[in-house]
C-alpha cells in the first residue's frame, strides 16, 4: 500500500497521482481485541501485576521482620503475637521483649523503607518521563541534596531537635527541595519556557554545589554531631516514632496521589514537549506540577531517610524493562518494587554486619552504581 | 454527551469552536521571534505572514533554511504562540482557544519522531485518543481505552499500514516505519487538520512516494486538510494545490504550483541556478539541480 505498484497505467488528468491501489484490509468495523490486548495495557493485567507485587511485599515483608540482631522464627512470631492478643500482661517475659522489639523496632522501620523506596522509585518514573532521560532521578538532579542542604542547615544550628513536639526536619528538607527546584528553574528557565535540557544541567550542577556546601557543613561540625550527620547523609533509615511513621505515611500518600494523577500526561509528554503540545497537554503547566510534587515528596523522604541513591534510577528501568512503558502501571509497579526492594536491603543492611549497621544507602549504591553504569556502557542504544 | 471517559467528542462540535463559514486558518500579519529580542536589531523569524488555508486544500510550505517554515508550521498547532498578529482556527482565535481544543481539530506530525521509552505501537497511536478523553480530577488519570477510541486506533493503523506493527515497540521501528506510526497517532485525534513537517525527510523514494499518495488520499476521501512542511520543492508542486514559499520569514509568492515553482523566483529565493521544466505526466513545473556545466 506504501508504493503504488500499478505503474503501467499512470492518470493522464493533470495534477493527480497515479491511482491508488486499494487497502488490502478493509478497515474494520470494531477493534481487534486480541492484539489490543497484547500490546496495550488493560485493566486486567494491571490488577494482576498489582496484585502480584503487592503479595510479594507482604511475603518479603514478613521475612524481613525476621532478621534482625536475633532472629525470630515464623512460629515464635505466631506466638508472642497470639500472647499479645490473650493480653496476659501479668508476667513479664523475654517474649515481651521480643514483642517490644518486633513492634517498636523492626515494624515501623520496615514499613518506613517500604514507603521511602516506593517514593523515591514513583519520583523517578516522573522525572525520567518528564525529562525523556533514563538516568534522571531526584538524587541525580540535586533536589535530594537541596533537601539535605536544608536539613544539614538546621542542623547546624541546633534547629534539629523538636518544634511543637515533631522534628522540624521534614520541613527544613522540604524547604531545600523547594531551594533546590527554584533555582534549578531559574537557572533552566528562558523566556517562561523551561526546556528539559537545560533542567537536566542545571540539576547536575546544583547537586555539586549543594554537595559541596553540605561536605562544608559537615566539615565544621562539632566531630560527635558530624559522625551522626555523614551515617544519615550516606542514607540511612531509622525505627521511627509510630506518630511520626504515621504523618510520613499521610504525607507520602497525598504526594503518591498527586503523581499518580499525572500518569496519562506522562504518557504523552514522554514523546517530547511539542508532540504533546500538539496532543492538548498544557505542557508548561504539566512541568511545573510535576517537578512540585516530586520536590514535596524528596524533601519529605530526605529528611526521614538522608540520601538514598539510585533507587530512584534503577527501579522504574527495570520495571519498564518487565512492564513496558505505560505510565499507568509503570508508576505504582515502581512504587511498589522500590518499596520492597528499599525494605530488603535495609535488613541487609540492618544484619550483614550485625550488631552494628550499615548505612542503607550504601546498598542501593551497591546495587544500584553497577546498574548505571551498565545501562551507560552497554544500553547506549536505550538511551537519547 | 459522555457515555463513558474516552468517548468520541469528535463527531459534535466542541463549544468553543465553532466551524462556521470560516477558513480553516486565516493568519493576519504573524510575527514572531525566539529568545530575548534587541529592540534596536529587531530579528523576526517571521514577519507580516498573512495567509489563509482553504478547507480541504494541501498547501505545502517551502523555502530556504532558516526561512521560518517549521515555525509557521508550529505557530500553526498553537506549539508556540504568536506574538503580533493573529491566527484564526475555523475563527477562532488561536490564542484563546485551550490546547486541547486545538488539539481535537489539529493534527500535528513532528519531524523527530524519536522516543526513548518502550512503548508499543498501539500504545502510540492510541495516544491521540488524548484530546478526546474526559479528565474528571478524580479518576487519576486511569482511565482505559474505551472499545471506541480502540476502533479508531485500529483504523488508523490500517490506513498507514502499521497494524502489522501493532505488537512492536516503536524503540526497534525504523526511521519510516515511526513515522507512520505518527501519523496513525494524528489521524486518531480525528483532526480535520493535518500539519506535517518535512514528512518526507529520511525517507527512501519509494517511502516519500508512498507518503505522498497517502496523502492526497487522505485529502480527497476525507476531506482532510493538509498543510506540510517541505525542503523538497518537487513533492510540493506535484502533490499539493498551493505552495506558500517563505523567504527569511515573509512570505514570497502564495498561490498554486505553476505560479510559485517558478525559475526567476527559485533562483532569486535560493540565490542559486535552478532548472525548471515540466512534468511529463501531470504537466506541473518540476524544478531539476543545475548540472556541472551549468554552474562552472
Amino acid at each position: 500500500m506504501m508504493s503504488p505498484s500499478d505503474h503501467s497505467s499512470p492518470s493522464a488528468s493533470v495534477g493527480l497521482p497515479p491511482p491508488v491501489p486499494e487497502p488490502k484490509t478493509a478497515p474494520a468495523a470494531f477493534a481487534d481485541d486480541e492484539v489490543f490486548r497484547k500490546s496495550t495495557l488493560g485493566a486486567g493485567r494491571w490488577t494482576a501485576v498489582i496484585g502480584m507485587l503487592l503479595v510479594l511485599a507482604a511475603l518479603l515483608a514478613l521475612l524481613c521482620l525476621q532478621f534482625g540482631a536475633q532472629f525470630v522464627g515464623l512460629n515464635e512470631m505466631a506466638r508472642i503475637f497470639a500472647r499479645m492478643v490473650e493480653a496476659t500482661s501479668d508476667r513479664r517475659s523475654e517474649s515481651d521483649v521480643m514483642a517490644t522489639i518486633l513492634l517498636q523496632v523492626r515494624l515501623p522501620r520496615i514499613f518506613l523503607g517500604f514507603l521511602v523506596g516506593g517514593c523515591l522509585a514513583a519520583v523517578g518514573v516522573a522525572l525520567q518521563a518528564l525529562l525523556r532521560n533514563p538516568l534522571a532521578d531526584p538524587y541525580v538532579l540535586g533536589v535530594s541534596s537541596g533537601a539535605a542542604l536544608g536539613v544539614s542547615v538546621a542542623v547546624l544550628f541546633g534547629v534539629g531537635t523538636t518544634v511543637m513536639a515533631m522534628s522540624a526536619l521534614p520541613l527544613c528538607g522540604f524547604a531545600g527541595s523547594v531551594v533546590a527546584l527554584a533555582l534549578m528553574y531559574r537557572m533552566a528557565a528562558s523566556y517562561d519556557r523551561l526546556p528539559i535540557h537545560s533542567v537536566l544541567l542545571a540539576g547536575v550542577i546544583l547537586n555539586a554545589i549543594f554537595s559541596a556546601l553540605i561536605m562544608f557543613i559537615t566539615s565544621i561540625m562539632d566531630p560527635n554531631r558530624s559522625f551522626g550527620m555523614m551515617i544519615w547523609l550516606m542514607g540511612s533509615l531509622m525505627a521511627p516514632a509510630y506518630p511520626t511513621l504515621l504523618v510520613f505515611s499521610l504525607y507520602a500518600a497525598v504526594c503518591l496521589t498527586l503523581l499518580f494523577g499525572q500518569v496519562n500526561v506522562l504518557n504523552v509528554m514522554a514523546y517530547g514537549e511539542e508532540p504533546a503540545r500538539s496532543l492538548g497537554v498544557d505542557t508548561e503547566l504539566a512541568k511545573r506540577r510535576i517537578l512540585l510534587f516530586s520536590a514535596l515528596m524528596t524533601g519529605a523522604v530526605v529528611s526521614v531517610s538522608g540520601m538514598v541513591g539510585f533507587i530512584g534510577m534503577v527501579i522504574p528501568h527495570a520495571v519498564r524493562l518487565m512492564v513496558g512503558a505505560d505510565h499507568r502501571l509503570v508508576m505504582p509497579a515502581s512504587a511498589l518494587i522500590g518499596g520492597t526492594f528499599l525494605m530488603v536491603a535495609d535488613t541487609f543492611a540492618r544484619t550483614v554486619v550485625s550488631p552494628s549497621e550499615l548505612p542503607v544507602g550504601i546498598m542501593t549504591a551497591l546495587v544500584g552504581g553497577p546498574f548505571f553504569v551498565y545501562l551507560l556502557a552497554w544500553r547506549k542504544d536505550r538511551m537519547s | 454527551m459522555t457515555a463513558y471517559p474516552g468517548h468520541d467528542l469528535s463527531s459534535e462540535p466542541s463549544e468553543s469552536v465553532d466551524r462556521g463559514p470560516f477558513p480553516v486558518y486565516d493568519a493576519r500579519s504573524v510575527r514572531f521571534h525566539y529568545g530575548r529580542m534587541d529592540p534596536d536589531a529587531p530579528q523576526w523569524a517571521l514577519r507580516d505572514v498573512s495567509f489563509s488555508v482553504k478547507p480541504g486544500e494541501m498547501l505545502g510550505i517551502v523555502g530556504p533554511n532558516g526561512s521560518g517554515k517549521t515555525s509557521l508550521l508550529k505557530l500553526l498547532a498553537r506549539i508556540i504562540p504568536e506574538q503580533q498578529g493573529t491566527i484564526r482556527l475555523f475563527g477562532n482565535r488561536l490564542t484563546e482557544l485551550r490546547q486541547e481544543d486545538v488539539a481535537r481539530d489539529v493534527g500535528f506530525v513532528p519531524q523527530d519522531t524519536s522516543q526513548t521509552f518502550p512503548f508499543t505501537v498501539t500504545e502510540t497511536v492510541l495516544m491521540g485518543r488524548f484530546p478526546h478523553r474526559h479528565r474528571a480530577p478524580w479518576d487519576l488519570g486511569f482511565g482505559w481505552d474505551s472499545p471506541g477510541d480502540r476502533a479508531i486506533a485500529q483504523q488508523a493503523m490500517v490506513t498507514m499500514d502499521v497494524w502489522k506493527l501493532a505488537t512492536r515497540r516503536v524503540t526497534e521501528l525504523s526511521g519510516g516505519e515511526r513515522q507512520r506510526v505518527v501519523i496513525a497517532r494524528a489521524l486518531t485525534q480525528e483532526p480535520r487538520v493535518l500539519l506535517l513537517d518535512e514528512p518526507t525527510a529520511f525517507l527512501d523514494l519509494q517511502h516519500q512516494v508512498g507518503i505522498c499518495v497517502l496523502l492526497h488520499r487522505l485529502k480527497q476521501e476525507r476531506g482532510l486538510t493538509i498543510v506540510l512542511v517541505s525542503h523538497d520543492l518537487n513533492l510540493a508542486s506535484q502533490y499539493c494545490d498551493r505552495v506558500l514559499l517563505l523567504d527569511r520569514g515573509q512570505v514570497v509568492r502564495l498561490g498554486v504550483p505553476s505560479e510559485v515553482v517558478q525559475r526567476d523566483v527559485l533562483e532569486a529565493v535560493y540565490r542559486c541556478r535552478v532548472l525548471v521544466d515540466c512534468h511529463p505526466v501531470s504537466g506541473l513545473p518540476r524544478v531539476t539541480l543545475p548540472s556541472r556545466d551549468m554552474v562552472t
